[in-house]
């Protein structure tokens, strides 16, 4: 593959009327990278794929995919790009399969069905293929929204919270996939609101607020930055030495959270609690994870 | 190209998918209009020498109908796509803008020209026709629904909801088609109303659509084609310019 980015966006303004909702973005992402778009509601995630994907205009600053511009060269653009839309929408006139024929059309393809068959059986859908979108459940149109934004396989895909009102199963079998695509070669950026989905699959993460980038690390860089690690206690007797209370982060119904800065810290720690005669009935050292550091991040800025 | 063939075939198989409502219902829709009024004035009104009113009315029915429809086509198409979401289905991949204008007008000819054969079809059971000028006539219900279809893409992207919509057709749609001589020839008419119908396009797609049966009109058919013509490039290259600059479809 060459050096080209998978995405390049350069100070990317975006104003709805009074509204700042972009102010500068500048992002890179490199192709094969698996990359997550995180940020609370309203942020800015999804207006951002929408001006990628050319369904919103830009005010000002640039945005390219595979190195082709979003306006100048549209048609580039779109055909490098699969976006499921956050939305949930659906043709209701069409079955399942005739909507995938139809997005291929789309996109150039006549005789795609090996593929489309492909997609479905990874999707569990093909035992409905011939139903009509209007007679699926939520989850399943989410499914067929995944479905349609592969058809053309794009190298670049874009999933704008896929698994929002998705069963565990389908969320497995979902990021299992997601993941072989991107095995296979493909970009995949994700926006979502659970964490551990992208802490689990993400190598890179950007965290939006307020239309600004305010972190944007690898993954294990963003788990690292977070020093403290917590040791969860419950003893007996029910009193801990006065030593360890500048450690107290929270105290419920027996169960003591201590915040150490290092490793290190675990010898004196269970140190005083030996010379105070205290009994360990239960202990969980606790690894930071990216929730800690989105509510670090998201509070800090 | 593929993107256009497709993008057709969709806006075919779904005016097909329901041809109940939007074949049969027009077909039916007319047949009464034939019904009442041949039965009403047949007696009383002869528009053209040797043409009986039925027959006089049936080419204004079949083109009112054709044009009525192939707006409905692409403006309700556009409207649900934009308000149910699934127009994004159309605005992410790589169709041109030309090929979504020539998808939606074409379907809405197709259409139009489909209730427009069907309306035709019933009435033989009614009077007999004998079309003079074919070719005129395939002109004008080209031509016609052509127009209509355009200015359904127009409306389909303007309105934001459906009462906006239906606004559109029940001010500037039907108003048109009712006040173009589709049940009278504007000879009949006071002076006044001659003049004014002078200034709808579609008194000229009926006016030149008769011709093509009759061999005689109100105007000329090179003056309706004229008018028609001029009407149909206006109004395919406004359509063109909002679709290019993505007008209320793109933000
Ligand atoms: N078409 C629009 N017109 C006006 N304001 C808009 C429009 N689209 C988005 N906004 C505003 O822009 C801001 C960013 O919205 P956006 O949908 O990008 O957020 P998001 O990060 O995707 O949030 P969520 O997690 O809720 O999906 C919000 O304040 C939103 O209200
Ligand atoms: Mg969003």
């Amino acid at each position: 593959m060459g050096t080209t980015p998978a995405i390049l966006v350069r100070q990317l303004h975006k104003h709805f009327g009074s509204l700042h909702a972009l102010q500068g973005i500048d992002l890179e992402v490199q192709q094969g990278e698996f990359f997550a778009l995180l940020g609370p509601n309203g942020a800015g995630k999804t207006t951002l794929i929408s001006i990628l994907a050319g369904l919103t205009r830009a005010s000002s600053g640039s945005a390219a995919v595979m190195g082709h511009d979003v306006v100048k060269d549209y048609r580039a653009t779109r055909t490098a790009l699969g976006v499921v839309p956050q939305e949930l929408v659906y043709d209701p006139f069409f079955t399942v399969r005739e909507g995938l024929r139809i997005q291929s059309g789309y996109f150039g393809l006549r005789h795609n069905d090996d593929w489309i068959d492909e997609i479905m059986a990874h999707l569990d859908l093909l035992d409905k293929a011939d139903r009509n979108m209007r007679t699926l459940s939520g989850g399943m149109k989410r499914r067929v929204l995944v479905a349609q934004a592969l058809v053309h396989k794009p190298p670049v895909i874009i999933l704008d919270e896929p698994t929002a009102g998705v069963d565990v199963e389908l969320r497995q079998s979902l990021w299992a996939f997601i993941r072989k695509l991107n095995e296979d070669g493909h970009t995949i950026v994700l926006t979502t609101h659970y964490l551990e989905e992208a802490q689990a699959l993400c190598n890179r993460v950007a965290m939006l607020k307020q239309g600004r980038i305010v972190a944007l690390d690898s993954t294990a860089n963003l788990l690292k930055s977070i020093a403290e690690r917590h040791l969860c206690l419950r003893i007996t007797p029910d009193a801990l030495p006065a030593g360890l209370a500048a450690r107290v982060v929270s105290y419920t119904e027996g169960l003591y959270v201590l915040a150490l800065d290092h490793y290190a810290d675990m010898e004196g720690v269970l140190a005083q609690l030996r010379e105070s005669g205290i009994c360990i009935q239960e202990m969980e050292l606790t690894q930071p994870d990216l929730e800690d550091v989105f509510v670090q991040v998201m509070g800090a800025s | 190209m593929v993107g256009f063939y497709t993008l057709l075939y969709k806006e075919m198989l779904r005016f097909w998918k329901v041809s109940f409502q939007t074949v049969l219902a027009p077909v039916i829709t007319a047949l009464l209009y034939l019904l009442i009024f041949s039965h009403v004035l047949e007696a009383h009104v002869q528009v053209y020498p040797g043409v009986r009113y039925t027959a006089f009315l049936v080419p204004g029915l079949v083109m009112m109908s054709m044009l009525q429809n192939a707006f409905a086509n692409s403006s309700s198409s556009l409207i649900q796509s934009k308000i149910t979401g699934n127009i994004v289905f159309m605005l992410l991949p790589p169709l041109s803008y030309l090929e979504f204008f020539a998808a939606y007008l074409l379907a809405s000819v197709v259409r139009g020209v489909v209730v427009g054969l069907g309306v035709f079809v019933v009435t033989l059971a009614f009077t007999q026709l004998t079309i003079l000028h074919p070719l005129w006539l395939i002109v004008f219900a080209f031509l016609g629904t052509g127009i209509l279809g355009a200015l359904g893409i127009i409306a389909g992207i303007w309105a934001e909801k459906f009462d906006q919509l239906a606004a559109f057709q029940n001010f500037l749609i039907m108003p048109l088609t009712f006040l173009s001589g589709v049940f009278y020839s504007i000879h009949s008419l006071p002076a006044f109303w001659q003049e004014v119908s002078r200034f709808n396009p579609i008194f000229y797609m009926i006016d030149g659509f008769r011709y093509g049966f009759f061999g005689i009109a109100d105007v000329t058919p090179q003056l309706s084609l004229l008018v028609v013509g001029v009407c149909f490039v206006a109004l395919s290259a406004l359509t063109l310019i909002l679709l290019k600059s993505g007008y209320k479809l793109r933000h």
